[in-house]
């Protein structure tokens, strides 16, 4: 594991040791809402990602400034402000994604993993270290959110980014591109992660187990030896 | 008439949790117990009618005559923040044991996709001053709806055995996927 404190580690833990939705479970409404295909998955995430990387930025450098009492609507407003930004430049540049992102869009305000790092990490940290806090955590988003929607445009229209991938006579699953689809999916992949965090916990437990038997063993021998 | 069918169609044909997964974050914290859930669903009723108020009012007053309409995402959340902050001080002063049992979940209305969806869906969806009061209204409705359910289905869950690696989130998602379901034999039934 690499050394938590250096900046790359800032970068690299939002990937999978911070991961806001699989380990955190942070964001949930648009990771369920928007990923019926992976490339909406994909410009969620990369619009979230914009906002969460300039509104940490700016909280970071702000930080000092801002009286304890009123941060959290400051952090709102800050936030609103870059949503609003990426909205009209999403309208204006990729008017069919920004239709079928819809309200969600909008909604990255309430967006609990942007608040959450604000308060959690970019009022406490540097600026340097909390775009790349932000960026990582983007990258996990990112990760999750693509992951999540290959899975259901796959069962869902036999495609991943509009390619076929499963063969014509392979009938589709209407009901994963459908929200109850959503909810089982994300249940699924979260118990996946579950179990895997679960096998390596008791891997570890069993090691720990195995080192304190050897070392009573050596303590046994060891005394005998000295009687 | 019309009126009727927008409240039928928020509250259970769109339900804003099942369908536009709105407010998942309460849906999932605090459906542990019916009542404490119940609760939640009354209180989230409460801001969401007047949110369907006041953000009505001041879109349609306020920044669309002064061409300031792209104020409203920052001016809904301050509406919705302080709205959950008064809303927060009167149950405080009303009923200490509600207080309690809705605890942190009660500051979180404010950062309740719901809530702001519902500001957004509003002006979407260019509802009159009339639609927009039992859009908001059946919107909360449906949102207790949805908990209140979850709830009942969760303390039942609790018995049963389920695998160690479901346990918590997993079975809980997976739990309001078949809601889901269930929630779409309505689908077709009212159309807006």
């Amino acid at each position: 594991m690499a050394n938590k404190n250096t900046l790359s580690y800032e970068f690299v833990k939002g990937l999978w040791d911070q991961n806001p939705i699989l380990k955190q479970v942070l964001g949930t409404c648009p990771t369920l809402a928007v990923t019926v295909s992976a490339l909406n998955g994909i410009a969620m995430a990369l619009a979230t990602t914009f906002v969460l990387t300039f509104s940490s930025l700016i909280i970071s450098i702000v930080r000092k400034i801002i009286p304890n009492q009123v941060r959290i609507a400051s952090y709102i407003v800050i936030i609103a402000t870059f949503v609003t930004i990426v909205d009209y430049v999403m309208k204006a540049a990729f008017p069919d994604l920004s239709k079928a992102l819809g309200p969600y869009i909008p909604l990255i305000v309430v967006n609990c993993i942007i608040l959450g790092r604000a308060e959690a990490f970019a009022s406490k940290n540097s600026p340097i270290r909390s775009v790349l806090d932000a960026l990582g955590m983007g990258a996990g988003f990112l990760l999750a959110l693509f992951i999540l929607g290959s899975i259901r445009e796959l069962l869902g229209s036999r495609t991943i980014l509009g390619y076929q991938i499963l063969p014509d006579f392979y009938t589709p699953w209407l009901v994963m591109i459908l929200p109850a689809g959503a909810f089982i999916t994300l249940g699924l992949l979260f118990g996946l992660v579950n179990l895997y965090n679960l096998s390596k916990e008791s891997k570890k437990k069993s090691e720990i187990i195995k080192q304190y038997l050897e070392q009573n063993q050596q303590d046994k021998i060891n005394l005998a030896e000295e009687n | 008439m019309e009126l009727i069918l927008i409240f039928l169609s928020a509250a259970i044909v769109n339900n804003f949790v099942l369908s536009y997964f709105l407010g998942i974050c309460p849906f999932i914290g605090v459906s542990n117990k019916i009542s404490s859930a119940f609760s939640m669903g009354m209180a989230t009723t409460f801001v969401m009618s007047i949110t369907a108020i006041v953000s009505w009012l001041i879109y349609n007053e306020i920044l669309l005559p002064n061409n300031l309409d792209f104020l409203q995402y920052v001016s809904f959340i301050l509406v919705i923040a302080s709205l959950v902050q008064f809303v927060e001080m009167v149950i405080k002063k009303v009923s200490q044991p509600l207080y309690r049992a809705l605890g942190i979940f009660l500051p979180l209305i404010t950062t309740n996709c719901a809530i702001l969806g519902l500001a957004l869906f509003i002006v979407l969806k260019n509802y009159s001053f009339l639609d927009s009061i039992f859009f908001g209204l059946g919107a909360g409705v449906g949102f207790t709806i949805a908990i209140t359910l979850m709830a009942g289905i969760r303390e039942e869950l609790d018995l049963a055995d389920v695998p160690p690696s479901m346990k918590g989130v997993p079975i809980t998602l997976i739990t309001a996927g078949l809601l889901a379901l269930a929630f779409m034999g309505f689908a077709g039934m009212i159309t807006i």
